[in-house]
């Protein structure tokens, strides 16, 4: 049995540490130890933000981003265009769409994808929900900026048949060349789908 | 222990923050399992899709071992099938069911029918007749095959035009009249007929009859449930004609 190396309190901060990504034993001592020193400037604050965002984060019902209010910030900001729902898989996804400041519609993240393997169901997306949105009043288009893998595209397509109804645009993101993507170093699968995809100018 | 083959990737789990466990189906080695380091990189995701053809290479110090898989694209097929609702669907089914097959047990027939229907997904014509023979090799790969060369009450082999949902023996059209509708009808497409211009109707019948059996002897005793993209298949209007 390895020597331990501090108290029970620190062995445990470390231990935490280490199960975020990223980070491995070594480098959550190293964080730890960096916390440790700065305990006012970076432990305390840090122990206070996270017991505040514990406590207050939660699921937007709306929209299914997370947020300390609800509904959500982006669900309450009246500048966004209402007839525009943008679905994502995840909230990770959401934040890199409002990063590049991309869109400027409603979102609706599904929080996964269909999945045989994983045993992921429309049921468990609560794909009711979004249909249920399309279907309010003023609501034009769905945009399903879904990952171009197989899992996403087949909720997307899958999301398509249950979205369908008259008066309602379902679209979906191009897949294609990168910005600043040279085709010689493109992989054979992008370049298809790129030439696939292809439209008059 | 080490070799390299060619095969369809099945599936893809990520393992630890940046590699993944690949599953592949090779030609003379079976279905395979194997680590694939640094497989949710930017360069290593867009061959990791289920359904692509690579070549690949599996390294382990003893063959108990999960090993280590080096993958290269061969053809992309996912990457091709993205945007077509029916080939994707296609493909999840094939992907998702040959992972029944046993691992580490070559069945070099069905890999090539695999690949041969991999080569026809994107043709929405072809595919659908294409893919519920596939479900019958598969059957018999696993050992449940349909016997589908004479009728089993007359012993004739012309006018076949049932399966007994029992034993999976098919019956001629003869034979079959008195309890016909306990019976499991057998389109043309099954046995020898084209696959080009088959009817929807018989293509329904066709994913039926193998659907039948894959789950009495094949699903239902080891726990599992049809793969949702075949039970779309079956329920949605298909087949675009």
């Amino acid at each position: 049995m390895s020597r331990k190396l501090a108290g029970s309190e620190i062995e445990r901060l470390i231990h935490l540490l280490a199960r975020l990504p990223g980070l491995g034993p070594r480098s959550a001592r190293k964080a730890a130890l960096a916390l440790i020193k700065k305990r006012e400037e970076l432990l305390l604050p840090l122990a206070a933000a996270m017991g505040e965002a514990a406590a207050r984060i939660t699921v937007c019902p709306e929209c299914g981003n997370v947020d300390t209010q609800s509904p959500c910030t982006l669900c309450r900001d009246d500048r966004r265009d209402p007839s525009l729902i943008v679905v994502v898989e995840e909230v990770g996804d959401l934040w890199a769409l409002e990063r590049a400041n991309a869109v400027n519609g409603r979102y609706h993240v599904l929080g996964g994808r269909l999945s045989p393997l994983d045993g992921v169901g429309p049921e468990d997306l609560g794909i009711d929900r979004l249909v249920e949105r399309s279907k309010a009043e003023g609501v034009k288009e769905v945009l399903l900026a879904l990952n171009a893998t197989v899992e996403g595209q087949s909720t997307a397509h899958y999301l398509m048949d249950v979205l369908a109804r008259p008066g309602l645009t379902v679209s979906r993101i191009a897949h294609g060349v990168p910005v600043g993507g040279e085709l010689d170093y493109l992989d054979d699968g992008t370049l298809a789908a790129a030439i696939r995809s292809r439209r008059p100018v | 222990m080490q070799w390299a083959d060619e095969g369809v990737v099945l599936s893809v789990r990520p393992h630890g923050e940046t590699g993944a466990v690949a599953e592949v189906f090779t030609r003379a080695h079976g279905r395979y399992l194997g680590l694939v380091h640094g497989g949710r990189g930017r360069t290593k995701r867009p061959i990791l899709q289920p359904g692509n053809h690579v070549t690949a290479e599996w390294r382990a110090r003893i063959s108990e071992q999960l090993g280590v898989l080096t993958l290269e694209l061969k053809h992309p097929f996912a990457a091709e099938l993205l945007d077509r609702r029916l080939g994707l669907a296609g493909l999840e089914c094939l992907t998702t069911l040959a992972r029944l097959l046993p691992e580490r047990d070559p069945h070099a027939n069905l890999f090539e029918v695999t690949l041969f229907v991999l080569g026809f997904l994107g043709d929405d014509e072809i595919w659908p007749a294409l893919y519920a023979r596939w479900e019958l090799a598969l059957l018999q790969e696993l050992g449940f095959g349909l016997d589908l060369s004479a009728c089993a009450v007359t012993g004739a082999n012309d006018y076949l035009a049932y399966v007994s949902p029992r034993t999976g023996r098919a019956v001629s059209a003869a034979a079959a009249e008195p309890y016909k509708d306990r019976l499991l009808p057998l389109p043309g497409l099954l046995i020898g007929g084209g696959a080009q211009g088959a009817r929807p109707a018989d293509i329904e019948a066709a994913l039926r009859l193998t659907g039948h059996f894959l789950e009495r002897d094949v699903l239902m005793p080891r726990g599992l449930k049809m793969p949702d993209a075949r039970r779309r298949l079956l329920a949605g209007s298909c087949w675009g004609s």
